[in-house]
């Protein structure tokens, strides 16, 4: 192999160098998010803790998509109580926090759902007097 | 196998010939019978739309519409403010100062500019002073559905109300050039700072969508009337509910009393009638 002494030293910078975020942060992935449960102390979601983690995002386009094109407004019931399809309607019911809720995991996994630029989380909601 | 040079000349002509031949084979026996099918229908149809003599077809299913019965409004001036403040507050409709940045879910206009097409010649004092209430029409036939490019609104099939769905609108405004209402607004701005009070059942919209009436689905869906209905309950201002059902309150007022639609003469079939 020519030039023996460039290459083999450049390449082993190059690699450390992509690798940077991964040795920098010593192998590991920092701190997992601890989502807040619910304040109110409520136990159970509309399904298993397994699905909503892994799949709310689906389940909340269905809820859209119910709701606003087949003008499917059925309510779901959890434990005796009525929730109507809907972030503001149902999750955000429970789950009170937005910022130690969805956005702890979020934040982490960087992702910006923009659910936020129409739909009111609880603390906006609260900032300005309601109507009823 | 040996193809000859003489083989393939004959079968590559005979190809061509069937496939420029066919086309136009099948379109001599086709035209012929559809001409005659075709050429009575169309020409009854567009010589009664051209004296606007279409009766409106009944479409199938819940219809909703609504009476506003001017006659009432002018008697009881603030009615029509409590409505749309009321509409306000229920969809967090935000109040801007400067008109070009306006949203409009229902508002006030003139005369004039709501039934343009009507003569407003020598017009009673009462009907040109009036401040005529004007929403979204929710059209049968919607032009603004049929300009969407990505379906974010649509008509719904259950009870005529013309939806939008705000995830998915991205702004191009086609709609609104298609309305002939102009029923649509577009949010240049951030909506969020010029909202007074927020419901919170309710979204707010985001910069660079179009809305609209929603005839409150939302509320509907409580067994509530809409907003606007709900404060002027009481004096049969708005009248709200089912155009295909015979027996509703809706259908005897309309069967006793003239109404109006805005510009009928388009074929939008609006489901807001006007008592003048």
């Amino acid at each position: 192999m020519y030039n023996k002494g460039t290459i083999i030293p450049g390449l082993i910078i190059f690699v450390l160098f992509v690798t940077f975020p991964i040795w920098f942060n010593g192998f590991k992935a920092g701190t997992p998010p601890k989502p807040e449960l619910p304040p109110g102390g409520e136990k159970k979601c509309v399904e298993s803790v397994e699905y909503m983690r892994a799949n709310h995002m689906q389940l909340l386009d269905e809820w859209r998509d119910n709701v606003l094109r087949d003008g499917n407004r059925s309510v779901v019931t959890v434990e005796g109580k009525d929730y109507r399809k809907g972030l503001q309607m149902a999750c955000m019911q429970c789950h009170s926090n937005k910022e130690k809720f969805c956005d702890s995991c979020h934040t982490y996994a960087a992702v910006n759902p923009y659910c936020w630029d129409c739909h009111l989380s609880p603390k906006e909601a609260a900032s300005k007097e309601e109507t009823r | 196998m040996d193809k000859q040079r003489r083989n393939f000349l004959k079968i590559a002509g005979v190809a061509a010939l069937a496939g420029i031949g066919a086309p136009a084979l099948v379109r001599l026996s086709s035209s012929a019978a559809l001409a005659a099918e075709h050429g009575a229908a169309v020409g009854e149809a567009t010589a009664e739309a051209a004296h606007g003599a279409v009766a409106e077809a009944a479409s199938q299913g819940v219809r909703l519409g609504m009476v506003i019965d001017m006659r009432r409004f002018s008697e009881q001036p603030e009615l029509l403010d409590n409505a749309i403040v009321a509409c306000n507050d229920a969809h967090n409709v935000p109040q801007f100062d400067n008109r070009k940045s306006e949203i409009k879910w229902i508002w006030k206009a003139p005369f004039e500019n709501v039934f343009p097409y009507e003569s407003s010649y020598h017009l009673a004092k009462k009907v040109k002073d009036a401040d005529f209430a004007v929403l979204c029409n929710h059209c049968d036939d919607p032009p603004c559905v049929r300009a969407c490019p990505t379906k974010a609104t649509f008509k719904l099939e259950k009870n005529g109300i013309v939806a939008m769905d705000y995830h998915r609108c991205i702004g191009c405004r086609f709609c609104m050039a298609a309305c002939p209402y102009g029923a649509r607004s577009f949010n240049w701005e951030d909506p969020r700072p010029y909202i007074a009070k927020y419901n919170k059942d309710f979204p707010s919209r985001m910069r660079g969508v179009v809305e609209k009436c929603n005839f409150c689905s939302e509320r509907l869906a409580l067994g509530q009337e809409p907003a606007c209905v709900e404060a002027c309950q009481g004096t049969g201002a708005m009248v709200f509910g089912d155009l295909n059902d015979a027996q509703s309150e809706i259908r005897q007022l309309l069967d006793k009393e003239f109404a109006i639609q805005r510009n009928a003469a388009l074929g939008t079939k609006p489901s807001v009638f006007y008592i003048v």
